[in-house]
């Protein structure tokens, strides 16, 4: 059988402004299993970000149960927690988060710098690798500011997944891209979920979600759907399907 | 994180902006270096000092009659013609730390060789006198013992006493000067000492037996100092003590009564001109050491600038595993490594304006390691206790605010 990744039930997040509450999560429960490619769908202000935050360990929920790779989250201490985020999860954001004039091999390092059981010669070789999958072996010493919006992404992604985590969080990846450097991320992920990553991508668009196996589609901070994906696109194939003028 | 790469980490995120973090250095720079040059200044001087006195004898006591005085003021008249040639007896008998020992009487006049003529003092001193204050005789011989006793009418003089009266050359040894209308034959000429600390021309001087000098000249039997040397510099102290203890006795003094002499040795001599000089570092040092404070603000400044420039950094950071303690940690060692950075400029810039200073405006200077290393330790503690709070400004940030700030 395959291994839960992430288990949450009845989790609950409220955010106390001023005298009032506001309820982002009302009580979500779902788990994950290793190799799965969860879309987690809903309008702006359904509440995706704020469960995306508590799946990687950024944020506790107010109430709730959640197990990430069979560990349970509540109550570990901050620097628990750090160290969760290092070895067990990969996050991807809309807007990459590269450190500025600093290489793309050195942003891919990252992760591992924080790790201390990570040589500098495994870091070198990790993120090199790391680089190598997302297709940027030739763009290793280039700074963000000489990458293209979708090269940025993958950069991004590489550094999620040097580190091996067991789940990688995305959180609207392909929000700042085109079309077509959307399908070509999207080609990438499924490339990642076929060599068994498990991913959790939070996206509004309903097309993005066709390439992952299954949707979740959160609505005030409810769960209203959370169906497989029957027909799932091959983000390859859609590539080639695009009309060309999107090119030009 | 590994030091090192905390390190390295910081140094890079310093060479980003080459510009501004030197400009952040710059006051912990001027600090530095005006630190080290104040210091070497005041260092200078004081060795200086404590080289001149120390060339007079740095074993000497000069026992004063009259009770210490204080600002040069010498307080009553009578107490000052309190040594007399029974005190001087009680000290060779009895004392056991000193080596030599000198009464001094001395008048002043004008010294007449010829038709040159020039006003001047004389000196009467033991025989041992040459060997307390370190003095060499040039060409000739000091007087003896027995000069002393029969008050024979013979004199050592100085250099400027030698240029003088003797300008044309003639040999002094052998020829007889006035002095106050008595003649004294020379028997000997002192080695050149130059000028001391004070200003006063230590050649412009002639020796004579001290009993012909209270007989013929000033008709006194009351001793002007007595100078003594200590059988080593250590003991001076000791010494110090010891001849006070045989003048009370001699003096007949109660134990409350206060000391109507005053010894005093040339260490004592030397931290009254030190302490003076010792005051005037520390207001130099204080002043350098605002600019070390005004700098360690500048970093703190700046520090906060970046904290905020770089929030989402600092999200990212704590998003992929970053500790708290991790980013205090970066933040704080890019603030040290701007502080120690800046001091090693310091160090440098301060070395180089401190030999500007001796080679163009010949000031005695000295650069102690001292000051170096005092420097550096407060350039670290700087860097620490003004990169504190931006560091935790930092570590405190709550990732996902971060993440989002723009
Ligand atoms: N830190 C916060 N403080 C207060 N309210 C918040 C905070 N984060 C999110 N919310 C609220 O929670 C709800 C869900 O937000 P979010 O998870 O960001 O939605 P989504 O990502 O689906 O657009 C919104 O109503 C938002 O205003
Ligand atoms: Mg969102």
């Amino acid at each position: 059988m395959d291994k839960t990744i992430i288990k949450i039930e009845e989790i609950k997040r409220e955010f106390l402004i001023g005298n009032e509450t506001v309820r982002a999560l009302k009580g979500i429960s779902f788990s994950v299993t290793q190799g799965e490619f969860v879309t987690i769908m809903g309008t702006s202000g359904s509440g995706k970000s704020t469960l995306l935050n508590i799946l990687g360990c950024l944020d506790q929920p107010t109430s709730g149960i959640y197990e990430l790779d069979q560990v349970a989250v509540k109550n570990l201490s901050k620097n628990a927690l750090a160290k969760l985020r290092n070895e067990k999860i990969g996050f991807i954001f809309q807007s990459y988060n590269l450190l500025p004039r600093t290489t793309a091999i050195e942003n891919v390092e990252l992760p591992l710098y924080y790790n201390k059981t990570v040589s500098s010669k495994e870091r070198k070789e990790r993120a090199e690798n790391a680089l190598n999958l997302v297709g940027l072996a030739d763009r290793m010493d280039h700074t963000p500011s000489q990458l293209s919006g979708g090269q940025q992404q993958r950069v991004a992604i590489a550094r999620a997944i040097v580190n091996d985590p067991v789940v990688i969080l995305a959180d609207e990846a392909t929000g700042n891209l085109d079309t077509r450097t959307s399908y070509e991320i999207m080609a990438l992920f499924q490339d990642l979920n076929n060599r068994g990553k498990t991913i959790a991508f939070v996206t509004h668009e309903p097309d993005i979600a066709l390439f992952s196996n299954r949707t979740i589609v959160l609505r005030d901070g409810h769960i209203i759907k959370d169906n497989p994906v029957d027909n799932i696109n091959i983000a390859a194939e859609a590539l080639q399907k695009l009309p060309l003028e999107e090119e030009l | 994180m590994k030091t090192i790469n905390l390190i390295k980490i910081a140094w890079k995120a310093l060479q980003r902006n080459k510009t501004r973090a030197f400009l952040t250095m710059l006051g912990i720079i001027i600090g530095v270096a005006s630190v080290i040059a104040m210091m070497a200044i005041g260092e200078g001087s004081k060795q200086s000092i404590r080289n001149q006195i120390s060339s007079m004898g740095s074993n000497m006591l000069s026992i004063m009659p009259g009770s210490d005085f204080r600002g040069g003021v010498r307080r009553d008249n009578s107490e000052s013609q309190s040594l007399t040639l029974t005190d001087l007896k009680a000290l060779q008998t009895k004392s056991t730390t000193i080596s030599y020992i000198s009464p001094q009487v001395n008048g002043g006049g004008q010294a007449i060789f010829g038709s040159n003529n020039w006003p001047t003092s004389i000196y009467g001193v033991g025989e041992n006198y040459t060997a307390i204050r370190k003095l060499e005789i040039a060409s000739g011989v000091m007087f003896t013992e027995n000069d002393i006793k029969m008050a024979a009418k013979v004199a050592v003089i100085g250099q400027t006493i030698v240029e003088n009266l003797f300008g044309d050359g003639t040999d002094p040894v052998g020829q007889t000067i006035r002095f106050d209308r008595i003649p004294f034959k020379i028997i000997g000429v002192l080695k050149e000492k130059g000028t001391n600390t004070f200003g006063q021309d230590q050649d412009d001087i002639i020796l004579a037996p001290y009993t012909t000098v209270q007989k013929r000249i000033l008709a006194s039997e009351h001793l002007r100092s007595i100078v003594a040397s200590a059988k080593s510099e250590e003991i001076a102290d000791e010494a110090v003590e010891e001849l006070s203890d045989i003048l009370r006795v001699s003096h007949n003094l109660k134990a409350d009564d206060e000391d109507d002499f005053h010894v005093r040795s040339q260490q004592e001599l030397i931290s009254t001109f030190s302490s003076t000089t010792a005051i005037l570092t520390v207001l130099l040092v204080a002043i350098a050491s605002i600019s070390l404070v005004v700098g360690g603000i500048g970093i703190m400044n700046i520090m906060y600038v970046s904290v905020t420039e770089r929030t989402r950094e600092i999200g990212l950071r704590m998003a992929i595993g970053g500790r708290g303690v991790d980013i205090l940690m970066q933040f704080l060692v890019e603030a040290i490594l701007i502080s120690v950075t800046g001091g090693l400029i310091g160090v440098l810039l301060g070395i180089g304006s401190t030999l500007g200073v001796s080679t163009y405006l010949r000031w005695p200077t000295s650069v102690t390691s001292e000051s170096i290393i005092i420097s550096f330790l407060v350039c670290a503690i700087t860097g620490i206790f003004f990169g504190w709070y931006p560091a935790r400004k930092a570590a405190g940030l709550d990732p996902i605010v971060a993440l989002r700030y723009e």
